[in-house]
């Protein structure tokens, strides 16, 4: 049988858009659903006041502000890093087996399972450096788990910068460090920027490396230095949802909502950065 | 000089007299922009480039006794293609003088208008110095490079076939340019386009596959050139 190919067109075109539709689904029925039931819960005092009742009452104000150090605690570890070592690794280093092996690593990195990234923190950090469960070392934990993310895009942010500039600002007598300051970048910013935000938004919502290594069931009061324990959003919800008996149905989707927010935010966030840039970029 | 094993441009013994213009002719694969930019060190960027042999500024050994950053503020260089920095006019000339510690608002102003004034570009941007410099033309982008090679005060200027890209007029007012710098820079021309150099440059080189064929005063390699291979290039025989 002959086939038609406009008929083969239609189809195809029709399995493509299906396709879109079915990845939309999923992501707008949870938005909706978590909206829906959870939008009720958020008040003023929801955000800015303690659990009380076992939990079952008041709001999740110690969660959110430990999200917010534990984000905060993670880019000062992870953010020099990961950027020097992107540069490093685009505009320094020789291309030989051991340059190869380090940026296969760093893939590698990426896939690891957050709950591994979990143990090796309590491993590393909980135990053998002694900090215990503690902020510092939750932070640590989160920042080598993101330490991928920041230089993979970094690097090519790095790599995206035409070698033309690069050939200029050294012909015109420039060293190697005032070219990269000064010429390369300045239009690399927006995709580090990017991979940042990405990275921030990853960090505020894992719940299994902080598992071990920080999250508390409950804390009657604020973390006071690095070396506290803190409540995270993530692990609160985990707690609420399973560990806690009869905990309001709005209370768990309230608090879902809320991280959901924060996370969407920053990358809303992330594509106006980029969006904004692409415009001033001139090239 | 070699790249990843291709050996690019061969044996050569050539001397570039004070403020003359040396115009380099030759096919594609010739290793005259291999020439050009081994004499600031730009091959050095090419991980594979391999070079031995020994090139002098002043007498002085350009892989020994002279900082790399040094040799390029002295040794300036025109691209093929206009590349301006994606910043202002005014910051694209700043650029060099920057880099090399010059700090002062007045004195850059005045490097900026002295240099744009030499490469003929002044009366065209000098109300809009703030204007992105990717939106100029190609021609005024061309200008433009040749003005920011010009702030960093060079002694030699490099000319990577400057003109490729660029309309008649353009054309004309970069090789009056050349030609009125010639009590001041000494000048090195690679160019794709014959008529170009023997209008513009004293002494001519032809290469070939890597060879320097012949090297002489320009009109005499577009008279009575002493090579078969030269006369076959320039006559249009081949290349």
């Amino acid at each position: 049988m002959k086939r038609n190919p406009y008929i083969t067109e239609k189809i195809a075109f029709a399995l493509l858009f299906l396709a879109t539709i079915l990845v939309l689904l999923p992501v707008i029925f949870i938005v909706f659903i978590i909206i829906q039931k959870g939008i009720s819960a958020i008040s003023w005092e929801f955000l800015t006041t303690s659990p009380r009742m076992g939990m079952r009452e008041g709001g999740i104000f110690p969660a959110i502000i430990g999200t917010v150090y534990l984000v905060a605690g993670t880019l000062v570890f992870a953010l020099p890093l990961g950027v020097l070592a992107a540069i490093y690794l685009t505009e320094y280093a020789k291309d030989n087996l051991l340059t190869r092996l380090v940026k296969l690593a760093i893939i590698n990195l990426a896939g690891v399972p957050s709950v591994v990234y979990g143990l090796f923190g309590l491993g590393i950090f909980v135990i053998f450096l002694q900090f215990g469960a503690s902020i510092l070392a939750g932070s640590l934990t989160l920042a080598i788990m993101v330490l991928p993310i920041i230089i993979t895009t970094s690097k090519e942010a790095l790599e995206s910068v035409p070698r033309s500039f690069r050939e200029v600002s050294l012909s015109l007598g420039a060293s190697k460090w005032q070219t990269i300051r000064h010429s390369v970048l300045p239009h690399a910013l927006p995709g580090i920027l990017t991979g940042i935000i990405l990275a921030v938004s990853r960090a505020a919502g894992e719940t299994a490396p902080i598992l071990f290594t920080v999250a508390a069931f409950f804390l009657p009061k604020l973390p006071q230095s690095v070396f506290d324990q803190a409540m995270a959003l993530p692990y609160h919800l985990y707690v609420i949802s399973t560990q806690v008996p009869n905990v309001a149905e709005h209370t768990r989707y309230g608090t879902a909502l809320v991280l959901l927010l924060m996370v969407l935010s920053m990358n809303f966030l992330a594509i106006v950065v980029r969006s904004r840039f692409r415009k001033l970029k001139k090239w | 000089m070699w790249f990843a094993g291709t050996h690019a441009l061969k044996t050569l013994n050539l001397s570039v007299f004070e403020n003359e213009i040396l115009g380099v002719i030759g096919p594609a694969n010739s290793g005259k922009s291999t020439f050009l930019r081994g004499l600031n060190r730009l091959n050095d960027l090419d991980v594979h480039f391999k070079t031995s042999g020994k090139i002098y500024l002043d007498s002085q050994d350009i892989h020994r006794d002279i900082e790399v950053g040094l040799l390029r503020k002295r040794v300036g260089m025109v691209f093929a293609l206009p590349v301006p920095l994606p910043l202002s006019i005014f910051e694209n000339i700043v650029y060099g003088p920057r880099r090399h510690g010059i700090k002062n608002k007045k004195e850059l102003e005045k490097i900026v208008e002295s240099t744009l004034k030499e490469a003929y570009l002044w009366d065209e941007v000098k109300d809009r110095l703030n204007l992105g410099a990717m939106r100029l033309s190609g021609g005024q982008q061309q200008r433009l490079c040749l003005a920011r090679t010009l702030a960093v005060n060079p002694d030699v200027i490099l000319y990577d076939e400057p003109c490729s890209g660029l309309d008649p007029i353009s054309t004309a007012k970069i090789e009056e340019a050349m030609l009125r710098f010639k009590n001041k820079y000494t000048q090195i021309l690679v160019t794709n386009n014959t008529k170009q150099a023997a209008r513009v440059s004293d002494r001519t080189a032809f290469f070939l596959m890597g060879d320097l064929i012949e090297l002489d005063r320009t009109d005499k390699i577009f008279t009575s050139p002493l090579d078969k291979r030269t006369n076959d290039y320039i006559s249009g025989r081949f290349g």
